[in-house]
């Protein structure tokens, strides 16, 4: 077990970089803070990224060594929800949803809409940076949708004109 | 100034998303612009949709509703005589004497929309509380008994009798033992967990104490999805309220019984609504589903005995312990008592949250209550019980909502959810859908989820192609055959049960000839 843990401290080929200074103080003070409580893993990956936008590679050796976990049992969690990240996101994060109740009022056009004018496919970022597309299956708003979160406001019934009305506000805050 | 009149504008997300922040904030500006006093209470939704945002004045008589209004409205509002329930084009009348309200049997979403969801006392004056404070005075056996007889199913999909699970648990001997709450609401075209916890959370936190008391659980868990930013923040509101009112903590209401409830946040996995992965998902693991048994109530979170229930089941459970088992049993049909929070959604254009004894058909609500398609267009098809649900089509919309009569339909009830389509809708690409996003949150663990999922989605590819189609079908059939036998949970043992429903129902869109489609 030491031996492992010694090789997972400086993993070979340099698979996780160093963080900045100021990324590890966050890890750290979100591992202190969430680390004592029963199956504490989900909350820390939730807090590294309320607090930093991702998880970057170098949080999941800390992660995995307060919790007493290989960095593949990190890994393995931080890669099965689809809400964590690895990659840095842009300026604001939308979720689009894709689940049946917004199909039935247009989501598959919206989706084409959100692809072709933010110039991404899912999960990626316009080239300007501001814009993270992520994909939601289900934002609770089945009603009035096509349903959309950005940056965790919920947005309802957006049609093309209003989701493009809603990037313009977000590109210039 | 005179006594202030109260104001209520929803704190709902979907009245949110419809500009109920900017309602509220302009209805605080207009009354200070005029010298009027105005409480203005952010209740929950009553769940008229259509109707949101939904201002709602009390006046002598009674709460006279405003809907939907837009902030630009709200000046016009005053001047019409807002506060004393004046005439307006938006003016609806006493709320409810609405008859999409009326109409309904609200006995879990009772104080929904009602009273504000963070005010343990406007809780407790319209009836919170009572049941627990009837559960304290009785041994645990007495409440497992009350449940059973209530006939309570499992709300989640399962419908599984609540009062067998929590004897199985009560029953169960061990040093400590759990209640969770399932609120991992995944299903497209469900949104009552959501409203509940944004608009009656106390009724959730009642019902788990009352069941720690039944089980002897002292310690709970509330799983809530990351898609629901406002469930999450106005439930650990609730907590800290419930946790202050002492009605959590080491005296539940004075009496020395212990209850500690928590929250926690999933991460945007579907498969945890699965009630085994939601445990893994709680201890830190990746959402993999359980091998059954052992049974969650033997061997559940930590390995401790476990109650876990859709929210819904738990919420429903302080009314039934306040009013007894026969009240709640009065309503209904069949083996399927009481009421369900139906859920209807997608093409519509009254939307909403219908609270209905089991028995409603979906022509009742589809027609009656939502009236028809939002687009206008004739309804095809709904989708019922949420992705792995079935899609009736009209010919069928007859049927009672009930757990039985939609199993003999090759459907099934679910969580109460109802998405509409009118006839634009590709049922080819439905079915494709529903293969494509069972392989997208398969959690792996078997193989007919996992591979069948994917190499479905291939073989529909190949159908809408014109490949084979005959030779394709049979396949695709066979397939589904083993994803429902052979598969560990519901999500690959009921994947197939939309793409066959729209196979059966729907053979023309699979049949058109590949050009023929739209692109």
């Amino acid at each position: 077990m030491m031996e492992s843990r010694a090789r997972s401290a400086t993993p070979p080929g340099g698979i996780a970089p160093a963080l900045p200074p100021a990324q590890i103080a966050t890890v750290h003070e979100v591992i202190a803070r969430l680390q004592e409580q029963p199956g504490a893993l989900l909350p820390i990956l939730h807090g590294v990224q309320d607090a930093l936008g991702h998880i970057p590679d170098g949080a999941v050796g800390p992660i995995a060594h307060a919790l007493n976990l290989t960095r593949a049992e990190v890994h393995g969690v931080l890669t099965f929800y689809h809400w964590f990240r690895r990659e840095k996101p842009g300026r604001h994060v939308l979720h689009l949803c894709r689940a049946e109740a917004c199909q039935a009022v247009g989501a598959t056009a919206l989706e084409q809409h959100a692809q072709r004018t933010l110039g991404t496919d899912f999960h990626g970022t316009s080239v300007d940076g501001a814009i993270t597309l992520e994909p939601a299956y289900c934002l609770g708003n089945c009603a009035c949708g096509p349903s959309l979160l950005l940056d965790g406001e919920l947005h309802a019934r957006v049609t093309p004109q209003r989701f493009d009305a809603l990037i313009a506000a977000a590109r210039k805050a | 100034m005179s006594e202030p009149v109260t104001v209520h504008v929803p704190r709902d997300a979907t009245a949110k998303a419809l500009g109920a922040e900017q309602v509220a904030a302009a209805i605080a500006a207009e009354a200070a612009r005029r010298h009027l006093a105005v409480r203005l209470v952010r209740n929950g939704s009553r769940g008229l949709f259509w109707l949101e945002p939904l201002v709602e004045v009390t006046t002598a008589a009674g709460r006279i509703g405003y809907g939907p209004v837009q902030a630009g409205d709200v000046a016009a509002l005053f001047d019409a005589g807002l506060l004393g329930g004046g005439a307006h084009a938006l003016r609806l009348g006493p709320v409810d004497e609405i008859p999409e309200l009326r109409r309904q049997e609200r006995l879990t979403f009772a104080r929904c929309g009602v009273i504000d969801p963070l005010d343990l006392a406007d809780y407790r004056a319209h009836g919170g509380l009572r049941g627990l404070a009837n559960a304290l005075t009785m041994d645990s056996d007495a409440i497992v008994r009350v449940v059973t007889e209530s006939g309570l199913r499992g709300r989640g999909g399962a419908a599984f009798p609540t009062g067998i699970k929590w004897k199985t648990a009560q029953a169960a001997q061990a040093d400590r033992k759990y209640i969770v709450c399932n609120a991992d609401e995944g299903d497209s075209g469900t949104f009552a967990d959501r409203m509940l916890l944004e608009g009656d959370p106390f009724a959730l936190i009642e019902g788990m104490v009352i069941a720690g008391l039944a089980v002897g659980a002292t310690m709970g868990y509330v799983y809530i999805r990351s898609e629901y930013p406002d469930a999450w923040h106005t439930f650990n509101a609730a907590l800290a309220a419930a946790r202050a009112g002492g009605v959590l903590g080491d005296a539940v209401l004075g009496s020395g019984r212990h209850f500690h409830l928590e929250a926690r946040l999933g991460a945007g996995a579907y498969i945890c609504g699965e009630e085994t992965s939601l445990l893994e998902s709680l201890e830190g693991k990746r959402g993999m589903v359980r091998y059954k048994p052992p049974l969650p109530a033997i061997k559940g979170l930590f390995g401790k005995p476990t109650v876990i229930n859709n929210l819904v089941t738990l919420a429903s459970v302080p009314a039934i312990l306040d009013h007894g088992a026969a009240w709640y049993a009065g309503y209904g049909m069949g083996r399927s008592r009481g009421t369900l929070p139906i859920q209807l959604a997608g093409n519509i254009r009254r939307g909403g949250l219908i609270e209905k004894a089991f028995g409603v058909s979906l022509r009742e609500l589809i027609e009656d209550f939502g009236g028809g398609t939002l687009s206008g267009r004739p309804v095809r098809t709904a989708q019922v019980g949420g992705p792995l649900g079935a899609y009736i089509p009209p010919a069928q919309f007859d049927t009672p909502l009930d757990y039985e009569a939609y199993a003999a339909i090759k459907g099934m009830v679910g969580h109460g959810g109802v998405v509409v389509f009118d006839d634009s809708v590709d049922m080819a690409q439905q079915a494709r859908f529903a293969m494509a996003f069972c392989a997208l949150e398969s959690c792996g663990k078997c193989t007919p989820c996992r591979i069948g999922s994917t190499r479905g989605v291939e073989v529909i590819d190949r159908m809408i192609a014109g490949a084979e189609r005959d030779k394709n079908e049979a396949l695709l059939r066979d397939l589904c055959d083993t994803m429902v036998n052979g598969s560990l949970c519901a999500l690959g043992g009921m994947a197939p049960f939309p793409v066959l429903s729209a196979l059966d129902h729907y053979p023309e869109d699979f049949r058109r000839a590949a050009g023929d489609r739209a692109a």
